[in-house]
């Protein structure tokens, strides 16, 4: 039932992927940062890379969830990516010039 | 050396949901008190948190696991805090010092928010707002509100009619949860029909809307969500008594059935019996009445597999008794004794919604709503009866998701609703059947910054109006930090339900005429307008505990077509499409003033320029006040950790001169007096659970001398009741109790 009010809905629209397996992917990993300024920054960073379809960062968890398009894009250029915006990832690190541009706030603490 | 110090503001959110904490953090430097944006608040060995947003404030929903407050902020030492109550003080310095810190503790409600994130121009309502009017319906929710302007509907049936940017209610799109609501049949009286407790919060678009929920709305959108079993309290009891002899009992039952299902029930009923006559006309100046509404409501919520589901169904009935003091339906109905009326309506509504949140995809999902309502109204006044019904269906199918990323947003649905009308004016037969399928696409772009707009288009098939588009557009622009810029415009049209929209003319005896011009509706043809809108807003901070906000907004609606309602001639009134210019500009400027949370202060200035082209040529409309002042001043006292509390607010309206119509009392060219109303409540709360409230409307006693011209002979023909401009029944004193288990 759920399938065929999801396919009559699709179809007219025809805005719907027909394989969202493929197309849609999903991660989940460590970016840091501290602050609201710090989300937005890390939010933009992931949203302004092509294929990236959603990203949510989370302040006390330092996670971010992402859903992207394997096809178009792949984890690795999404790490460096954020981490060249000063802010490090579990995978990427930040260059010390783009951590020292970062606004005050969200100079996280670096071992 | 800097000296921070932190100010932790901790509240109860809400009286009777402890589950939700709410706080300001702040901090001090060189004796100045800043707000603390961006702090981490979160509960202790868990990823329940959040940040303070740009004013310091934060709200946080409770975990069962822990009361362990963590606040952190990179400069200053992180503290845990034990959250026992809503009650706690706390010390905090920044790294590297250890002197003492002192610590300022207060409430912090936010009861009417203007939004600084959404593209339009909304302003959010929440229901403790809703409680400065303790005082019972939907229509009287208003009050405190300088968006809405309350009028009076004519000196029989005390109801209070609202207005947007000049434009009388017809011209809003009046919705429950999205549904729309207070249309056709029901307009006259419909807000009477919603009980204020039944409310949980209301949304105030102004300006045209969205494209989603019809092409309705001209001057704005009033949206009101009711409460919802599964997160309302189990029991809810409110009883009301005032001296003009009005009882009220509200009761809600919620019941949490499993994780997944709730139901409520939402009983509500009033009575007048007592007769008034102070200002000696030999005519009620308040209806003798008696109302009762029933609901019952299904929630569903599965989370996991993302289905939402509503299915609510409700009863009304309202009766009212108006007239000369001793009149009597049985005996001198339809005979020209004695004066009287009586209003007899019966609702039924119901509604189902169905919503499905893809589990992997978080932003795209599907809803269904689909709603019913039979309407029967059957009514005389004096020798003239009015009947109407009206049978309602609606649907609405919406798709949302995105385009590339969540920074780009769309919806696209269908509508469908059929209306039918059966009217009987006096001895005339009306029928009519409106039906109207329309799909629409809206997309909406926001930077997650400083920009976002939304750009709406809908297709409709009307079966009297012919196909046509409505294109709508809101701009959102924050060009400094605390700063916001909107911009909207569009257009809606609408069917003009004479009769049913303009009830007073009953309380008349002019004669109705109406200037065909062959349309569908009553010989007249559809109304359309333009809307346009500019609304500004800036907030600061003078030192930290006084934030003011200064807005303003400009709004013009141009209409291309009218029913023009002519009260203009002596005992007629007529009904004729526009020939040439009408427009409503609307100017409101507004401060908002907040110190350290407890003391609020709202004042208003309203402008407005409603002009139309009559037959007797262009005037403004009769029974607007052009110029109006309000302000309301709250003051609560702090809360104890067991609830509490005092809350008192005044409420002050001023109308400036409304241009009154010829006729027997006012003569040609009359204008009413302008004047004050004030309102003022006083509540205790003695506990989370319980509360009792005491409060005056119109306590300065302001009253209109002879309401009702030609009273004397409710039967000659000048007899009208609804030339009305100010209170009829003067001061009017309540008071009444809240118990939430």
């Amino acid at each position: 039932m759920k399938k065929i009010l999801i396919i009559l809905l699709a179809l007219p629209l025809g805005m719907v992927a027909q394989d969202n397996q493929k197309k849609n992917a999903k991660a989940e990993f460590t970016v840091k940062g501290n602050c609201e300024v710090c989300e937005k920054r890390i939010e933009k960073a992931a949203l302004s890379i092509k294929g990236v379809k959603s990203a949510e960062w989370d302040i006390p968890s330092n996670k971010i969830s992402l859903i992207y398009n394997p096809k178009k894009v792949t984890l690795e250029a999404i790490h460096t990516s954020i981490a060249a915006q000063g802010h490090d990832t579990s995978e990427a690190q930040a260059k010390k010039e783009d951590y020292d541009e970062l606004p005050k706030c969200c100079q996280y603490d670096r071992e | 050396m800097k000296k921070y110090i932190f100010f932790v503001c901790l509240s109860c959110g809400v009286v009777f949901s402890q589950d939700t904490l709410n706080g300001v953090i702040q901090y001090q430097e060189s004796n100045k008190t800043y707000p603390l944006i961006g702090a981490n608040v979160f509960w202790q060995n868990t990823t329940v948190g959040t940040i303070t947003d740009s004013e310091g404030t934060f709200q946080l929903e409770g975990v069962p696991d822990t009361d362990l407050l963590i606040i952190s902020y990179l400069g200053f030492k992180t503290d845990t805090l034990k959250i026992e109550s809503s009650f706690i003080t706390h010390q905090m310095v920044q790294d590297g010092e250890d002197e003492l810190a002192e610590v300022i503790l207060s409430q912090r409600r936010k009861t009417m928010q203007k939004s600084f994130i959404e593209t339009q121009n909304i302003l959010k309502v929440s229901s403790e707002e809703l409680l400065k009017a303790a005082c019972c319906n939907l229509s009287e929710s208003f009050e405190t509100n300088p968006a809405i302007d309350v009028n009076f509907a004519d000196a029989l049936t005390g109801t209070k009619q609202i207005k947007m940017l000049g434009l009388s209610s017809p011209y809003l799109l009046i919705s429950e949860e999205n549904i729309p609501m207070v249309r056709g049949a029901s307009q006259a009286y419909g807000l009477t029909f919603i009980p204020g407790t039944w409310v949980e919060s209301i949304q105030i678009s102004k300006g045209v809307g969205s494209v989603t929920n019809g092409f309705e709305s001209i001057a704005g959108q009033i949206n009101t969500e009711l409460k919802k079993p599964l997160t309302d309290i189990p029991f809810f009891l409110n009883l009301f008594a005032s001296i003009n002899g009005r009882y009220e009992l509200n009761t809600h039952f919620n019941r949490k059935i499993n994780e997944r299902w709730g139901a409520g029930l939402y009983i509500h009923g009033n009575k007048r019996t007592q007769k008034f006559d102070n200002n000696k006309d030999d005519f009620l100046d308040l209806p003798v009445s008696e109302q009762i509404n029933l609901m019952n409501r299904w929630q569903y919520i599965d989370t996991e597999k993302g289905w939402i589901g509503f299915l609510s169904w409700r009863f009304m009935n309202d009766e009212k008794l108006m007239g000369n003091l001793d009149f009597s339906p049985q005996k001198d109905s339809g005979y020209t004794q004695r004066w009287g009326s009586e209003i007899r309506t019966k609702r039924w509504d119901t509604s189902l919604k169905v919503g499905y949140v893809f589990p992997d995809l978080p932003y795209q999902s599907f809803s269904l709503q689909t709603a019913y309502s039979n309407h029967d109204q059957n009514s005389y006044f004096g020798l003239r009866s009015y009947d109407i019904q009206h049978q309602s269906f609606y649907t609405h199918l919406l798709f949302n998701s995105i385009i590339g990323n969540t920074q780009n947003k769309f919806k696209i649905g269908l509508n469908y609703s059929y209306d039918s009308y059966d009217e009987w004016v006096e001895i005339t037969s009306f029928e009519r059947t409106d039906s109207n399928i329309g799909s629409y696409f809206e997309f909406t772009h926001d930077n997650d910054d400083d920009f976002s707009w939304i750009a709406g288009l809908r297709v409709d098939f009307h079966n009297n109006f012919g196909t046509f588009i409505t294109p709508r557009i809101h701009i959102r622009y924050v060009p400094t930090e605390l700063f916001v810029i909107r911009l909207s415009a569009g257009s809606g049209r609408k069917a003009a339900n004479i009769f049913a929209e303009n009830q007073s003319m009953f309380a008349t005896n002019r004669t109705i005429k109406i200037q065909s011009s062959q349309g569908k509706i009553y010989g007249l043809n559809p109304e359309k307008a333009w809307n346009y809108g500019l609304a500004l807003s800036k907030s600061f901070y003078i030192g930290s505990p006084h934030k003011i906000t200064l807005s303003g907004d400009y709004y013009i609606t141009n209409f291309t077509d009218q029913v023009v309602v002519d009260w203009e001639k002596a005992r007629e009134i007529s009904f004729y499409n526009l020939e040439g210019k009408s427009f409503a500009k609307s100017l409101q400027l507004e401060l908002d003033y907040n110190f350290k949370n407890f003391f609020n202060l709202r004042a208003a200035y309203k402008n407005y320029d409603v002009r139309m082209e009559y037959n007797s040529g262009i005037l403004q409309k009769p029974l607007l006040a052009k110029n109006r002042f309000f302000a309301n001043l709250g003051l609560e006292s702090e809360k104890s950790y067991k609830g509490k509390q005092w809350r008192w607010d005044i409420t002050l309206h001023h109308l400036g001169v409304q241009r009154l119509v010829e006729n027997q009392r006012d003569g040609d060219n009359g204008f009413s007096d302008g004047f004050s109303l004030w309102n003022s409540q006083l509540t205790h709360s003695f506990s989370n659970k319980f509360e009792i409230y005491l409060g005056g409307e119109n306590i300065g006693d302001y009253r209109q001398v002879n309401p009702i011209i030609g009273s004397d002979d409710p039967f000659g023909v000048n007899f009208d009741a609804a030339q009305v401009y100010a209170p009829v029944f003067g001061a009017m004193i309540y008071t009444g109790l809240r118990l939430k288990i």
